[in-house]
C-alpha cells in the first residue's frame, strides 16, 4: 500500500469517531471543570466556593447520605442475591426459567420500573380500601398501612433501592452463574466426600474461586448506584429527603438555573467515580489480553 | 438421604419464592392496565382472580385514553425515531474507527484508541452544561437531530471498544490475502470484516438500542420541555407528575414502555444478554 493511499484510509475510518468523542466528551469536560470555578451563570470568577457548597449544603449532605446508603444496601443485595440465585438455580430443573425471570427487569427502564413499583408501593389512609400490594400484605397481617415512599429516612429511601435491587441482581446473577459453573465439579465432589457440610463447601471451595469475579460485579455496581437518578427522579422527584447526587446536579441545572454549582456536582460525581471504572477497565483488558 | 430431600425442598421455595417477588409487580401493572378506572380506584388488582373468568371486568380504554388523549401514540413513535438513529449513528461510525484502530497499521493508533475506550470514565452529568449551550446555539436542542448526535458520540466509545475486540481477534492473514488480491480497504472492510462481525455487532445494536430507547436522562436534558419530540420515557414520566394517582392510565402507560424491551429480551435472550454483560463497563 501507498503511505497517501494509506492516511486517507485512516482519516475516512477512525476519523468520524476520533472527532464525535471529541466534541461530545472530551471537551465539555474540560469545560464543564472550568465552568465549576465560575458563578451561576459562567460569568464571575468564584474560586473553590461551588465545592465549598457542595460538600457543606444541608441538601448535598443528605444526597451523600442517601447515595451511601444505596452504595451499601444496593451493592451487597444485587450482588448477594445474584450469588445466591445463582447457585441454587443450577440445581433446579427449571433454571433457564428460573433465570429469565430474574434478568427479565433488566431489559425495562427505570422508568417503567419506577412506575411498577409506584404502584407497588401506594398508600391509601387506613380504613379505606387499599390498591397497593405491599399495603394489602400489611393489613392482611392485621398491620396499619405504611407511606413507603413519603416516610423517611429510612422506609423510602430502602424502597426506592429496592426498584433498583430489583432491576440489577439479574446482571449480577448471569455473571456469577458463569463463574460458577466454572468450577470443576470435582473440587466440590470431593469436599463432600471427604465429608464437609453445604456451608463449608460454600466458604472453603466455592468462595475463593468466585472472589474475583464477585469483586467485579461489586464495583460495577457502585459506578451504577454513584450514577442513581431515574428512579428518584420518577418514583419521588428528591422529596422527602430521598434526593441523591445525580438529581441534585439536575436540578440545580434545571430548576435553580446554576450553572457553576452544578458543574461542581458533575466533578465531584466524576471523582467518586473514576477510581471504581478504572478497575473495570483494568480487568475487561485483562480479560481481553487472555 | 432424608437431609438431602429437605435441602431440595428449601431450594425450590426459596428460589420460587424469589422468582414469585420478581414476576408479581410486572403481573400487576398488567393486569391493572385492563382494568376500568372506577374499578382500579376502588380495589386492588388481586381481586380480578375472584371471578377470573369474567371477561366483562377487562377494558382497552386505557390504553386508548393513554395513547390518543395523552399522546402516547406520538411518543412511542419517537421513541423508535429517536432509538433506530441513536443506534445506526454510532454503531457504524465505532464499526469503522474499530477496523481502523485494529486493522491499520498507523502511527498514534495507540493514543487514538486509548482516548476513545479512555472516555468511557466520563459521567454523561460531566458534559450536559456545554453541550446543551452549543445546540442552543445552533438551534438543535429540543430535535431529533440534537438527540441523535449525543447518543452517537455517548455511546462511542462503549462501541469503539466491544468492535475493537472483536476485529482484533481476527487473523491479520486474513486480510493481508485480500490486500495483495488488489481489494481496498473499503471492500476488505464491507465485504470481509463486516460480515464477520455480525455476531459482536448484534449485541451491540440490542445494546444500544435498548439503552436509547430507555433513557430517560439525555432525552431530559437536550429536548427540555419540547413535548412533540419526546419519546415514551419522558412523556411516562411527565405522566406520573401531572396523573400521579391515576393508575389506569399510568399502568397502560408504563406496559407501552416496557413492551419493546420486553418482545426483544423474549425474542433475542443470548444477544441480549451478551451485550449486557459486555456494556458492564458503559459510563
Amino acid at each position: 500500500m501507498e503511505e497517501l493511499g494509506k492516511k486517507k484510509w485512516v482519516a475516512l475510518f477512525v476519523g468520524p469517531a476520533t472527532l464525535i468523542v471529541g466534541l461530545m466528551l472530551l471537551y465539555p469536560s474540560i469545560h464543564t471543570f472550568i465552568l465549576s470555578f465560575f458563578g451561576p451563570n459562567s460569568e464571575a470568577f468564584v474560586g473553590i466556593e461551588n465545592y465549598i457548597y457542595a460538600f457543606t449544603n444541608q441538601t448535598m449532605l443528605i444526597s451523600f447520605r442517601n447515595n451511601l446508603l444505596w452504595l451499601v444496601v444496593f451493592t451487597s443485595l444485587t450482588v448477594g442475591l445474584g450469588l445466591l440465585f445463582a447457585i441454587l438455580s443450577d440445581r433446579v430443573r427449571y433454571e433457564k426459567i428460573a433465570k429469565s425471570v430474574i434478568f427479565m427487569p433488566m431489559a425495562i427502564s427505570f422508568v417503567g420500573a419506577g412506575v411498577v413499583w409506584k404502584f407497588v408501593y401506594t398508600y391509601r389512609p387506613p380504613g379505606s380500601e387499599q390498591i397497593g400490594l405491599l399495603n394489602q400484605i400489611l393489613i392482611s397481617l392485621g398491620m396499619e398501612p405504611i407511606g413507603w415512599l413519603i416516610q423517611g429516612p429510612w422506609i423510602n429511601n430502602l424502597a426506592l433501592i429496592f426498584v433498583g435491587v430489583w432491576m440489577w441482581t439479574g446482571f449480577c446473577m448471569v455473571i456469577l452463574s458463569a463463574s460458577y459453573k466454572g468450577i470443576p465439579r470435582d473440587q466440590i465432589e470431593a469436599a463432600k466426600v471427604d465429608g464437609a457440610t453445604e456451608w463449608q463447601v460454600f466458604r472453603f471451595v466455592i468462595l475463593p474461586h468466585m472472589a474475583p469475579t464477585i469483586a467485579v460485579v461489586a464495583t460495577t455496581m457502585v459506578v451504577n448506584v454513584l450514577k442513581i437518578f431515574d428512579i428518584v427522579y420518577v418514583m419521588t422527584n428528591g422529596n422527602f429527603r430521598t434526593e441523591v447526587i445525580a438529581n441534585r446536579m439536575y436540578k440545580e441545572l434545571f430548576q435553580y438555573r446554576n450553572f457553576g454549582r452544578a458543574s461542581a456536582i458533575a466533578v465531584v460525581l466524576f471523582v467518586l467515580i473514576i477510581p471504581v471504572i478504572v478497575i473495570n477497565i483494568k480487568r475487561m483488558r485483562g480479560e481481553a489480553n487472555e | 438421604m432424608n437431609d438431602n430431600k429437605i435441602t431440595k425442598i428449601i431450594i425450590n421455595v426459596l428460589l420460587l419464592a424469589i422468582m414469585f417477588v420478581w414476576i408479581l409487580p410486572t403481573i400487576g401493572l398488567l393486569i391493572t392496565s385492563v382494568r376500568p378506572a372506577a374499578d382500579v380506584n376502588s380495589s386492588g388488582w388481586w381481586t380480578v382472580f375472584n371471578s377470573p373468568l369474567k371477561f366483562t371486568q377487562f377494558t382497552l380504554e386505557n390504553y386508548r385514553q393513554v395513547l390518543n388523549v395523552n399522546n402516547m401514540n406520538i411518543a412511542f413513535r419517537n421513541s423508535f425515531i429517536i432509538a433506530i438513529m441513536g443506534t445506526i449513528l454510532p454503531v457504524s461510525i465505532a464499526s469503522f474507527a474499530a477496523f481502523g484502530l485494529a486493522k491499520l497499521r498507523f502511527r498514534g493508533r495507540m493514543v487514538i484508541y486509548g482516548l476513545i475506550v479512555g472516555l468511557l470514565v466520563i459521567p454523561l452529568q460531566l458534559t450536559f452544561i456545554p453541550i446543551l449551550r452549543i445546540f442552543n446555539t445552533l438551534n438543535i436542542s429540543g430535535s431529533f437531530l440534537g438527540l441523535w448526535i449525543a447518543h452517537t458520540g455517548y455511546g462511542m466509545p462503549f462501541s469503539v471498544f466491544l468492535l475493537y475486540n472483536f476485529f482484533s481477534t481476527l487473523p491479520d492473514d486474513l486480510f493481508e490475502a485480500a490486500y495483495i488480491d488488489g481489494a481496498s480497504m473499503w471492500t476488505v472492510y464491507y465485504k470481509l470484516a463486516l460480515p464477520l462481525s455480525v455476531p459482536a455487532l448484534a449485541s451491540l445494536v440490542i445494546f444500544q438500542f435498548l439503552w436509547t430507547w430507555n433513557d430517560l436522562l439525555v432525552a431530559l436534558i437536550y429536548l427540555g420541555g419540547t413535548q412533540d419530540v419526546a419519546p415514551v420515557t419522558v412523556r411516562l414520566a411527565n405522566l406520573v407528575g401531572s396523573y400521579g394517582q391515576n393508575w389506569h392510565v399510568l399502568t397502560a402507560g408504563a406496559f407501552i414502555s416496557i413492551i419493546v424491551p420486553l418482545i426483544i429480551f423474549f425474542s433475542l435472550q443470548r444477544y441480549f444478554v451478551r451485550g449486557i454483560l459486555a456494556g458492564s463497563v458503559k459510563g
